[in-house]
């Protein structure tokens, strides 16, 4: 081996649609392997928020876009000897090809560690993989390119009904379709050539099963198959859109070996050095397979199986890339047997992707060959009924599992099971309880019999709980086997107390719980160890199950245990920032000398990487769950303020079962969380807050905004959780709202309060001690109120506003602090017109900001709540915010390309899927860095503008002036183009998409003549919204740089004007702080 | 998970310790050595394997029958989807069953097949606490109760287990170029499969049978159950073979046996190997495989003799996994290269002894 000294690793960004928290776990993993080994680490990734860009991961950090040029520079300055591509995705993937093919690491004798670039290249283009796969005889789906009907059918001859047709190079699969016959070929090719001139005539594997191996292989040519994945669904639905079980459950021994041994030989004859993926497709009726796709890296399905076997893939890939052999690296959980083997599971585990479809217009609910999903869980059990139903649980849909749900919205069964949408599964359930057969529901999903037949047992298991109508008169054995087969108590609670209120289902589920103990029928804790009990393992990975009689470990209950809540599912306002949080809370713990213990379901994550706390129960976050783990563990207390809203809407209920909570009292929490005791207590204590009223009848309502006028804020009672608040802009969204996601009556009335617009967002992160506030940041969004927070670009220290403001803000900050006790973190957003301030939400946990404030600062927020929370008496940090002598710049990921159809535009719902934190010497700088970061061009001469109402015309002027007199050419819509003529500002007039004149928007943005489009609707309505959407959409669908707020545009074209990009300087973290 | 008509039954160790679990094979009390195997799939392949003789199998993989059981094809004379003609372990103790199975190639359920073959079996036992029972106290016997009359404990390695499952005559075996003798102590038909897939004969007689007289051009000496210490007339015969220069390669027990012939020793292990996933490094060198195996002895690494060297080892407990004789082709592996259940990576070692064979007749 030589000795390397110094390497760079490439993370793989914001997270996005396809490419999430995965790879901080993988990175971190990777850094871990390289310190170990004494190597110098340099890390670039613009995601402020993730665990790998923390102090001590890596010994250089740079917050920087993963682009060639920025990793070029960086390549100049660190001079490192090698390079990590496979460890952030395919962005860090694609960066490093074309590193490799600029001959940019040659010139700088940088060596890719691990897989060799030249086979990695080999294994993305798919036919030159192909062709190389039939060298060594594996076998692809049959695929010809035709350009005549002609060819088309003499391919399909050659290639044997049925058939899938697609058009190349045509967006949203349009032209594709499958065809069992000549006569349907005919009508199809003819179809599809009207897309396209080119055609690709594919053998159909619809239908098919779809299984995956992740593999390792080290430069001994020593290769081993660490896990193996089915698909609940058959081929067709993207694996990332899948449920997904490990190990295979319906594969014969003889076929999982010959799938295994194939992927050995692909990995062998590629040359890969690390870990690699293999995806297959396996006819259900004979041992006939397909060689489907091949990730030459560490991916999703990695993660999933690192934590579906204890094998921590990442951190092997890492040290096999340094030279290492399996043979010569320890298995990490048992520490005495070697790495060289393949896992042996004694449970199983469900993988369930978490979609948040219902937050984009637009957007279809189908699922299939496309990624949709912002997140997903892992399910452990030690049955597939278990798995599926705990898996369910935790999707946080909420569902309660397969069966006793909420009924879905109606649609005919037949159509649900045929077309996947997300809720497919429970369209299964639906199915069952019409009285279909397993065989029916089979025909129609293709799903494996098996799947269904277990699915089918939850169903029948539920008919005869039902049976039953008090919980006492179950039978024991049943009970069991209920539990066995993954019921909650609130599902038997529902099942059995059918007549029961909403309301009251938590008490009977208390009650079930009750009955439960008292026979005897609780979980028992199984270790996660490898190797099946075969060797010794002093593991602290764990999972609960009903599958058993004895606890693989015995937990001291020595009052010495801390147990934090993890945040669950990556969702849509809920992601890496709440992993990093309760993983820096499990850091701050075993410092202070307890024993860390972590209860988290998100395989994407770091905080459920075993090596993070002194326990991990990969576990619900339920309340009866948490009750268990509680139970079993008898803790000091339960942090429940760094898992985001999870947790933090447990608190109360975990409080009223006498669990104790760490930091601010639940009593305090739940002050902050109710809205009408919230704004109470905020006029109690002579806090200005927007008008507001509570509500509790539509016609309450329309009085009320009658006389605020519009927009108003509605925050529905939280008690019926889910719901987050809402700004409506007129009576239509208003009704909308209230009928979708929450329901209006006495019982759950609806806070209603007075929006403020053109009013400064600023936002407030602290922790405080008894009501003391220890230490703050106070930062600043550059939109104006109305855009999500989560959506909003935030710069921080505030750059553009008054003293007063900021005095006023700490001054309120202090009395609720104050007021409400807080020892913990906390969050509250804060409305600012001219001096005027008034309080829009308060959060008593750590928010989504909290990391970017903590990294900018260099002062790790979490550690001083965490250490209040545990009663130490923390000192007030030196540092002041004025203090800094550079500026950090957070700004939002969005995935619409993702996302097909979806309007690309920001309002009263988050949308933003990551999020990336750049540091600049000036706020232009740290601006234009982090927009780099997330995906923005600079452009280099044609800008697209439509610039809505009048305030962003006015907004917009002084840069669409400096624009033109820099040489750019302004393109603008009707009313824009006039608006600017009126000032004096030149530009070229196009036509809307639908009127058929030229210049036209979408032609433009089409013919890519546009390198950026400013497009800023005039309000949320609906109206407005399907004017402009054709151009957003075709911005995000043709790559082409949008924005769609006249404060950030503006923002943007500064920074443009006083930083070219060779300008901007390369610093590491360390530089600045 | 399914609940009736499945009646308790009990499974009692004789060291005491006593598991509730619900019958779902065949109705009737059993007693035997009591082992775990930590594989994911093969369990047909595993029920039908001779090596299994005598023994009670724990299966740690929680949810089995999953696939139901293979249909009897007959390819080469032999049952195309399994290891024997028949069921050969004592009793299997699973956690989860499915009796609903998925599979083109199934012909009926496991539950079924164990009936039919009068084979007892459980579910619902904590099978994870069970497999720590052993690996902690070791391999010991064991009884499946299945109503209030109790049967005595038996241990199989007591007996001579390899008379019990060897073939009662010669039976032939393809028609190649290369005569094999194949020494039956309760072979496994994916060691017949691999041989035949080269220009081979294989010429099956019973253990105990004297092949000095016959004409063949290797000897291989197949696995099977129990202690090899039995299996006095198979070590006398090899002793008389490796005393010549014609390859001989054994397979587990056969490697045992070679050893004894050798003059090494073997001891009873623990809770011996039984698994998908046991790694093996080839002496010497950085090449590691990941072998299938199932044997609760082993060759004693200490015992090797002078013209002898160890082949192969095992990466997590360096026990012995292979012997090699330094000059002549004469070699024996303890785990399995024919796999089934199990990894395929070691399969080129029957091309090794096919090339040993082209060898010595030049």
């Amino acid at each position: 081996m030589e000795k390397i000294n110094k390497v760079l690793v490439l993370g793989s960004g914001a997270l996005k649609i396809g490419e999430a928290g995965e790879f901080d776990y993988s990175g971190s993993q990777a850094l871990k392997a390289l310190r170990e080994e004494g190597i110098k680490t340099v890390l670039i990734n613009p995601n402020i928020a993730t665990v790998q860009t923390s102090e001590g991961i890596a010994d250089q950090i740079y917050f920087l876009p993963v682009t060639p040029y920025f990793v070029e520079r960086i390549i100049e300055k660190e001079k490192p000897e090698g390079i990590l591509l496979a460890f952030g995705g395919q962005t860090a993937l694609n960066c490093g090809i074309a590193l490799h093919e600029s001959g940019v690491l040659e010139k700088h004798q940088v060596k890719v560690l691990g897989t060799p670039v030249t086979a990695i290249m080999e294994t993305e283009d798919r036919e030159r993989f192909a062709a190389l796969l039939g060298t060594i005889g594996v076998k692809t789906p049959k695929s010809v390119a035709v350009t005549s009907e002609e060819q088309a059918l003499k391919a399909a001859e050659e290639i044997g009904f049925p058939l899938i047709i697609r058009a190349a190079f045509t967006l949203g699969g349009q032209g594709s379709g499958f065809c069992n016959n000549m006569d349907e070929l005919q009508k199809q090719a003819e179809k599809a050539f009207s897309y396209a001139d080119q055609i690709l005539i594919e053998e159909s594997l619809k239908g098919w099963k779809e299984i995956e191996y992740e593999v390792v292989r080290d430069r001994y040519d020593n290769c081993i198959t660490v896990c193996n994945m089915e698909n609940f669904d058959p081929l067709g639905i993207h694996t990332g859109e899948s449920i997904v079980v490990a190990p295979s459950q319906t594969l014969t021994n003889s076929e999982y070996h010959k799938l295994r041994k194939i992927s050995i030989q692909i990995v062998k004859r590629v040359g890969i050095i690390g870990e690699c993926n293999v995806q297959y497709a396996l006819d259900p009726e004979s041992e006939d397979y397909r060689v489907i796709e091949v990730n030459a890296r560490l991916s999703r399905s990695s993660a999933l199986a690192s934590k579906a076997t204890g094998y921590p893939l990442a951190f092997v890939a890492a040290k096999l890339a340094l030279g290492f052999g399996l043979h010569e690296l320890k298995n990490s959980v048992t520490k005495t047997t070697t790495a060289f083997f393949e896992p042996a599971l004694d449970y199983m585990v469900c993988k369930i992707p978490r979609w948040d479809l219902n937050k984009f217009h637009g957007v279809s609910k189908e699922i299939g060959s496309s990624m949709k999903s912002v997140g997903e869980i892992m399910a452990i059990g030690r049955s597939f009924e278990e798995c599926i139903q705990k898996g369910l649980r935790m999707a946080g849909l909420g569902m309660h599992g397969f069966v006793a749900n909420r009924e879905l919205p109606e649609e005919t069964i037949k159509k649900a099971l045929n077309q996947p949408t997300d809720t497919r599964i429970f369209s299964i359930a639906a199915a069952f309880a019409e009285g279909w057969s397993v065989e029916q529901i089979h025909l129609n999903t293709k799903i494996d019999r098996w799947f269904l037949e277990k699915l089918y047992n939850i169903h029948q298991l539920s008919e005869k709980i039902a049976g039953f109508n008090a919980i006492e008169s179950l039978p024991n054995d049943l009970l069991l086997e209920a539990k066995k087969c993954g019921f909650s108590d609130f599902q038997l609670a529902r099942l059995v107390y059918s007549e029961a209120a909403p309301t009251d289902i938590e008490q009977l589920l208390l009650t079930v719980r009750k009955h439960r103990k008292s026979r005897g029928i609780v979980p028992v804790i199984k270790q996660i160890d490898t190797l099946a009990a075969e060797f010794p393992a002093d593991t602290n990975y764990l999972y609960l199950t009903y599958h058993g009689d004895e606890h693989d470990i015995l937990p001291e209950k020595d009052g010495r245990s801390v147990v934090v809540l993890g945040s669950g599912a990556y969702r849509i306002g809920s992601s890496v920032e709440f992993d990093w949080s309760g993983v820096n809370a499990l850091q701050s713990i075993e410092k202070a000398g307890y024993r860390s213990v972590m209860i988290n379901y998100n395989p994407e994550t770091v905080s459920t990487d075993y090596d993070s706390c002194n326990r991990l129960y990969f576990e619900e976050l339920s309340l009866e769950r948490t009750l268990d783990i509680a139970e079993l563990e008898l803790p000091l207390g339960v942090i429940v303020s760094t898992g985001g809203q999870i947790p933090n809407n447990l608190a109360m209920r975990l409080h009223r079962q006498q669990v104790p909570i760490l930091g601010t009292s639940p009593e305090s929490i739940d002050k902050a969380e109710n809205r009408y005791k919230f704004s109470e207590l905020l006029d109690s204590i002579g806090v200005d807050q927007p008008a507001w009223k509570e509500l509790s009848s539509m016609e309450d309502i329309e009085l009320f905004t009658k006389e605020v006028g519009f927009p108003v804020l509605v925050r529905p009672s939280y008690v019926l959780s889910g719901a987050a608040m809402n700004v409506v802009s007129n009576a239509s969204e208003l009704r909308h709202f209230l009928e979708m996601a929450t329901k209006i009556s006495k019982q759950y009335p609806v806070v209603v309060s007075k929006f403020l617009t053109d009013a400064k967002e600023i936002e407030m992160d602290a922790v405080a001690d008894k009501g003391e506030i220890i230490l703050y940041a106070i930062s600043e969004h550059i939109e104006f109120a109305g855009v999500h927070s989560g959506d909003a670009t935030m710069m921080f220290p505030p750059q553009k506003v008054y003293v007063e403001t900021i005095r006023r803000i700490k001054k309120i900050s202090r009395k609720i602090a104050e007021a409400l006790q807080i020892s913990g973190p906390f969050n509250i957003q804060f409305l600012a017109r001219d001096n005027d301030i008034k309080v829009i939400e308060c959060n008593l946990r750590a928010s989504r900001s909290l990391p970017f404030v903590s990294k900018v600062l260099k002062t790790n927020f979490i550690d001083y709540a965490t250490r209040i929370m545990l009663g130490e008496k923390v000192e007030k940090p030196l540092k002041s915010l004025f203090e800094l002598d550079y500026i950090g710049v957070k700004a939002p990921q969005f995935s619409f390309s993702r996302l097909s159809k979806a309007d690309p535009v920001l309002g009263v719902d988050m949308a933003s899927t990551g999020e990336v934190g750049c540091i600049g010497d000036d706020y232009y700088e740290a601006i234009l860095k982090s927009m780099l970061a997330v995906g923005y061009r600079i452009p280099k001469k044609n800008i697209l503008i439509s610039s809505g109402p009048m305030r962003s015309k006015t907004e917009l002027l002084a840069s669409a002036l400096w624009l033109t007199e820099n040489g750019f050419d302004l393109f603008a819509t009707q009313g824009t183009h006039q608006f600017l003529a009126e000032n004096n500002i030149p530009s070229k007039v196009v036509y809307w998409p639908d009127v058929p004149k030229s210049p036209n928007a979408y032609e433009l943005i089409r013919s890519r003549q546009i390198d950026l489009v400013i497009n800023i609707p005039k309000n949320l309505s609906q109206e407005e919204l399907d004017n402009d959407y054709t151009i957003r959409r075709a911005a995000v669908d043709f790559n082409v740089p949008l924005i769609t707020n006249a404060r950030l545009a503006s923002a943007f074209i500064y920074a443009i004007a006083r930083y070219r990009l060779e300008d901007l300087r390369i610093k590491s973290w360390s530089e600045y702080v | 998970m399914p609940t009736n008509p499945y009646p308790d039954a009990r499974l009692v160790l004789s060291d005491g310790a006593v598991f509730h679990g619900k019958s779902f094979g065949f109705q009737g009390s059993i007693s035997g050595e009591l082992v775990f195997n930590t594989a994911m799939t093969g369990y047909p392949e595993s029920l039908t394997d001779p090596s299994y003789r005598g023994q009670i199998l724990v299966l740690t993989y929680p949810s089995i029958g999953n696939y139901g059981v293979p249909k009897p094809t007959i390819e080469d004379n032999m049952l195309r989807f399994f290891e024997s003609d028949h069921i050969h372990v004592s009793a299997l103790i699973i956690s989860d069953y499915s009796e609903k199975h998925s599979h083109w190639n199934s012909s009926q359920s496991l539950g079924d097949w164990l009936k039919a073959e009068k084979v007892p079996a459980l579910f619902g036992i904590d099978t994870r606490m069970l497999t720590r029972h052993i690996r902690e106290k070791g391999s010991m016997p064991a009884k499946i109760l299945i109503d209030s009359n109790d049967i005595p404990f038996d241990d199989p390695n007591n007996r001579n287990l390899v008379a019990e499952v060897s073939a009662q005559q010669k039976t032939i075996y393809g028609k190649g170029k290369h005569r094999i003798m194949l020494v039956d102590c309760g072979v496994k038909s994916n060691i017949i499969r691999c041989l035949l897939e080269y220009d081979t004969t294989v010429i099956r007689i019973p253990w105990d049978y004297d092949y000095s007289r016959e004409d063949f051009d290797g000897l291989f000496i197949s696995n099977g159950p129990g202690n090899p210490e039995h299996c006095i007339a198979t070590i006398a015969h090899l002793k008389q073979s490796i005393a010549g220069d014609k390859p001989v390669f054994g397979i587990c027990l056969g490697h045992q046996l070679l050893a004894l012939a050798s003059g090494a020793s073997t001891y009873k292990l623990k809770f011996g190997h039984r698994s998908h996933n046991q790694p093996v490094l080839q002496d010497g060198t950085n090449k590691a495989y990941l072998t299938s195996q199932n044997h609760g002895y082993a060759v004693d690494i200490a015992s090797i003799q002078s013209d002898w060297k160890s082949w192969f080892t095992n990466l997590n407990d360096n026990s012995n996994e292979g012997i090699i004789h330094k000059k002549k082709p004469i070699f024996s592996t303890q785990f399995h290269p024919e796999a089934s259940s199990g990894p395929t990576d070691t399969a080129f070692l029957f091309s090794h002894f096919i090339n040993a064979i082209e060898q010595w007749k030049k």
